[in-house]
């Protein structure tokens, strides 16, 4: 990352310094515009747009938290011109959200588990098949939304866990919470609805 | 023995940030015992794992070159 390159001032800002943070900027566009090539322009602009104010760049949080600032507001641009309401170009939340409601208990009281994992079969066999995404996806996206960002954030753009925190004004404590309860959803969604299929009778929570 | 739901808080946070040597002797010492936070253990690093491919699948779906790497 920059700092490990150990960048101060703006004046070493590079094009292959930005160039590098392409890929992650490029996927975080892709999951809110949902297409290839407003992702791309909206990267570029913003890529651009660093470039050419790099002398505003502070190096305090960290390029990577600069550009994705900056890529935020052209997503915005995006939605304004098109004339819709700013959906989602706010991946972060506020300080008064709903705690997500997420009152399934995966642990007894004991701290054992309540049901919980068997072991699944030939898992990576399923990344092979079509059937599998579609599960995944709705695995994915039965999520509450403030920890299905979260954990896309964290697993689909590919940001750290400090840098998700930074987006989303989450505490340590509460992302180490969020992000488990996220993975033991999803993990509890693809046994019932595609490693264990056989045994789905009970038809419990869904992620 | 330590319970389930901390282990696998662990567990989680492992895949965060990296984890003390003490808090991996935790958890391996507890998967040893336990074949459900071992499943618990295996299954998150897979979901990871199909995490990143479901982004590439985005990527390719939603088509081309763009991405550099």
């Amino acid at each position: 990352m920059l700092l490990k390159a150990g960048i101060r001032s703006s004046s070493q800002l590079t094009e292959a310094l930005l160039a590098e943070h392409r890929p992650v900027l490029f996927r975080y566009a892709l999951l809110q515009l949902r297409d290839d090539e407003l992702a791309d322009d909206a990267v570029q602009e913003t890529l651009l747009a660093a470039w050419q104010s790099a002398s505003a760049f502070e190096g305090k949080a960290g390029l990577r938290t600069w550009l994705i600032g900056i890529l935020k507001h052209k997503i915005a641009d995006h939605w304004r011109r098109s004339g819709r309401e700013i959906v989602t170009s706010d991946i972060g939340f506020g300080e008064a959200d709903e705690s997500d409601g997420d009152e399934v208990d995966f642990f007894m009281s004991s701290g054992q588990w309540n049901g919980g994992p068997r072991a699944w079969n030939d898992p990576e066999a399923a990344l092979k098949q079509q059937e599998f995404w579609a599960i995944y996806e709705t695995c994915q996206s039965n999520l509450p939304p403030k920890m299905g960002r979260v954990f896309m954030l964290r697993e689909l753009v590919g940001l750290e866990a400090d840098e998700v925190c930074r987006e989303t004004g989450l505490s340590d404590a509460n992302y180490w919470v969020i992000m488990h309860r996220a993975r033991l959803r999803l993990r509890e969604c693809l046994e019932i609805r595609w490693f264990n299929q056989s045994k789905q009778k009970k038809e419990k929570r869904h992620a | 023995m330590r319970s389930c739901r901390d282990i696998t808080a662990l567990v989680s946070q492992g895949l965060d940030r990296k984890l003390s040597l003490g808090e991996r002797l935790k958890i391996n010492l507890h998967i040893m015992m336990c074949s459900r936070c071992r499943s618990f253990q295996r299954q998150t690093r897979f979901i990871r794992t199909a995490a990143r491919r479901y982004t590439e699948h985005l990527q390719s779906r939603a088509g081309k070159k763009t991405l550099s790497k």
